[in-house]
């Protein structure tokens, strides 16, 4: 069975409405060019909703600041593994970008004298590292949800044409790599379009539903970053990946660092408090990935909890029953509603959740999507842009700063947009003509999965990738896990190949559309696991028991081997390697050291 | 053909409950595993309102921090709220 493919024309084609999408589209639009944006969801059911924290920029409205230690602290976050000329012009960028918000309506929290407010983040300090400094701004605990109201409002004003309810299926690209558009699926309907532009923009968001645990919604499912692989483009840095402590286990809802400040406990099946045997003093207070890996490590030591020993327990029934619902308010509802446990009672299960993906689509710091080539390791794919999560520029490196993301997605949003404005004004009005496979990849896809028989079931194989994850690319790696787990994921590539949908009627088929996003979760998984398989050392979010705190690498990063970035390719699964760009655009380069806080 | 337009509708609404936050993601998956393939239309007509919320103030009903304006609205919300079984 072959699908009727319908072709429709824009300047330019954005994929996904989060706020690089949205922010992207403005810049096109209100150039008066033909935007169009595919979006699975309404704009403002993005992901970006969930981001609370703020956005960084060094407007000094409480305190004196500076780009530049914003940019060191940026660097020094990445553990040097971040490019230098992104970094310096997402931190010098920030201010704009942040007026500019500020100009479309964007509720910002406010001092008296007016001027937008702002707190202190982690990892943000002043003066290259020397103290806290309040660089975050916030619209209460709602900021992404107004940034992306803020934007939606300004593309309506712009015209932008929205396509909602619409999954792009795959990258459009002729012989000589150039990219053409993208094939779609208006889920209303079940029929196929082909999105012809001059100008693609990937803005898809992260994939962190590859894991078992993740506190990403369900529509996370790194559909650019699939199509991107599928389309020859090489994936960076996928082995990084962002994780918080505590996750319901079984959910991954959060469970705020508060709760430990508060004085809960996290306790192993003997019900031993074990912070205390690694962090003597910090104890359940120790950081981040101090308290992830203790919690590993007791589970991979068979001191976990449940049936299948695979969770740990987060202690507060020792608090007074009034600090819990004062001081915690919603901590008790969400282990009602997604442990089932009343923790007034019984302690929480929990287990270290993967929060953001650190890695991406390869792009420059003008958004423009790179690849190694002849001429140099960063030749540019004509046509082709991403930004924000789906994107790895590269500024967060091997790990990103709390409120650098919402930063990220508006400067590379209006980066790419800008971008590819400029490059339209200087190519030739009409557009290249489609080659003739154009929808092959497509139409091949959706044919298999009409026609398959015995195959494998979506559901299962989803979990069966997203467990494999867990347990061999977590928050703490250990060389045999990752090697088996490298064979285990190719396995479960194979059922990926072969997922058989009984629903196959056309209109809103939520079976088809979540085998299709299976398709591209394991893109990411395959790339996650295999780079890092690879990578023999720690640093970052990527954390080797094999690869430990020494003199010589400190923290376990090898600087003369592994100072590089991964490139991974489907095609042959296959990896690459490039240099890190450690020369900022008109300051020094921030020089490696250890990364201490 | 009302058949046919009510599974359609509840199609649409399964694919609505696809949200912005995990926490409502999680909560409504719980909701349609309990449900028959086509919604009742008075069932329907209440997670449509339901789901045309945005998703902070949908989770603070889900949540149980506010209730429902409307008591019929208020009464799915229970339903959805009945948490999992361990």
């Amino acid at each position: 069975m072959s699908q009727k493919v319908t072709v429709r024309k824009f300047d330019a084609v954005i994929v996904g409405a989060g706020g690089a999408g949205l922010r992207a589209a403005i810049q096109l639009s209100e150039a008066g060019l033909k935007t169009a944006v595919l979006t699975k969801v309404f704009p403002t059911r993005s992901h970006t909703v969930a981001a609370q924290g703020g956005v960084a920029a060094s407007l000094g409205n409480s305190e004196e600041d500076h780009w530049h230690w914003h940019m060191y602290d940026t660097v020094k976050g990445s553990d040097w593994l971040g490019d230098q000329d992104a970094i310096e012009f997402m931190c010098r960028k920030a201010n704009e970008c942040v007026i500019e918000l500020e100009h479309y309506g964007m509720p910002f929290d406010r001092l008296d004298n007016g001027r937008i407010y702002q707190r202190p983040f982690g990892g943000h300090m002043s003066n290259f590292g020397e103290k806290p400094v309040r660089r975050s701004c916030a619209a209460a605990d709602r900021t992404g949800h107004a940034m992306l109201h803020a934007m939606y409002q300004r593309n309506v004003r712009a015209s932008t044409q929205f396509f909602v309810e619409w999954m792009a299926l795959d990258l459009i690209r002729d012989a000589e790599g150039e990219v053409l558009g993208v094939t779609a699926m208006e889920m209303e309907t079940g029929e196929i379009y082909a999105f012809h532009a001059r100008a693609t923009i990937f803005a898809t968001g992260g994939a962190g539903r590859i894991y078992y645990s993740s506190t990403n919604a369900f529509i996370n499912t790194g559909d650019g970053v699939g199509m991107a692989a599928r389309a020859g483009i090489p994936l960076e840095d996928m082995e990084f990946w962002q994780f918080h402590p505590t996750g319901v286990a079984g959910a991954g809802v959060l469970i705020t660092e508060g709760v430990r400040g508060e004085g809960g406990i996290l306790r192993n099946s003997n019900g031993e408090r074990f912070m205390e045997r690694y962090a003597p003093n910090a104890k359940d207070l120790a950081s981040r990935d101090v308290v992830s890996r203790a919690m590993v490590t007791e589970i991979n030591e068979g001191r976990g909890c449940g049936p299948n020993k695979d969770f740990v327990l987060l202690d507060i029934t020792h608090l007074p029953p009034e600090t819990i619902m004062k001081r915690l308010p919603g901590i008790h509802e969400i282990a009602v509603q997604f442990a089932g446990v009343d923790a007034l009672k019984e302690p929480i299960p929990v287990v270290p959740t993967c929060h953001y993906q650190m890695g991406g689509i390869p792009t420059n710091y003008h958004g423009q999507v790179v690849v190694p080539g002849k001429r140099s390791q960063n030749e540019i794919v004509p046509g082709f842009y991403a930004a924000g999560e789906c994107a790895c520029a590269s500024v967060h490196g091997a790990n990103r700063l709390g409120t650098n993301s919402l930063l990220d997605l508006l400067v590379f949003g209006k980066s790419a947009g800008e971008t590819a404005v400029e490059e339209l004004k200087k190519s030739p009005k009409a557009h290249k003509e489609l080659p003739a496979d154009a929808f092959e990849r497509s139409l091949a896809r959706l044919d298999r999965l009409n026609t398959q028989k015995d195959g494998a079931n979506v559901h299962e194989t989803q979990l069966a990738m997203r467990r494999t994850m867990q347990k061999h690319a977590g928050v703490f790696r250990f060389n045999d896990l990752l090697k088996e787990g490298v064979q285990k994921i190719l396995e479960v590539q194979q059922d990926v190949q072969r997922t058989e949908i009984k629903d196959k009627s056309q209109v809103f088929n939520t079976a088809r559309i979540e085998a299709l996003e299976l398709d591209n979760l394991i893109e990411v998984a395959v790339a996650t696991m295999v780079s890092a398989e690879a990578r023999k050392e720690s640093r970052g979010a990527h954390v080797r028991d094999d690869a430990p705190d020494t003199p010589e690498h400190p923290n376990g990063r090898d600087d003369a081997n592994w100072l590089k970035h991964t490139l991974w390719y489907k095609e042959g699964n296959r990896l690459d390697y490039k240099s890190v760009n450690l020369r900022p655009l008109t300051v020094e380069t921030i020089a490696l050291k250890k990364r201490a806080y | 053909m009302e058949k046919e337009q009510q599974r359609i509708r509840t199609e649409r609404l399964r694919w609505h409950s696809r949200r912005a936050l995990l926490e409502n993601d999680l909560v409504l998956q719980r909701f349609w595993q309990n449900q028959p393939e086509v919604l009742e239309e008075k069932q329907a007509a209440l997670l449509e309102r339901l789901l045309e919320m945005e998703d902070h103030d949908l989770w603070e009903l889900l949540s149980g921090r506010r209730d429902a304006d409307d008591p019929a609205v208020q009464g799915l919300v229970e339903l959805l709220r009945q948490p999992a079984v361990q």
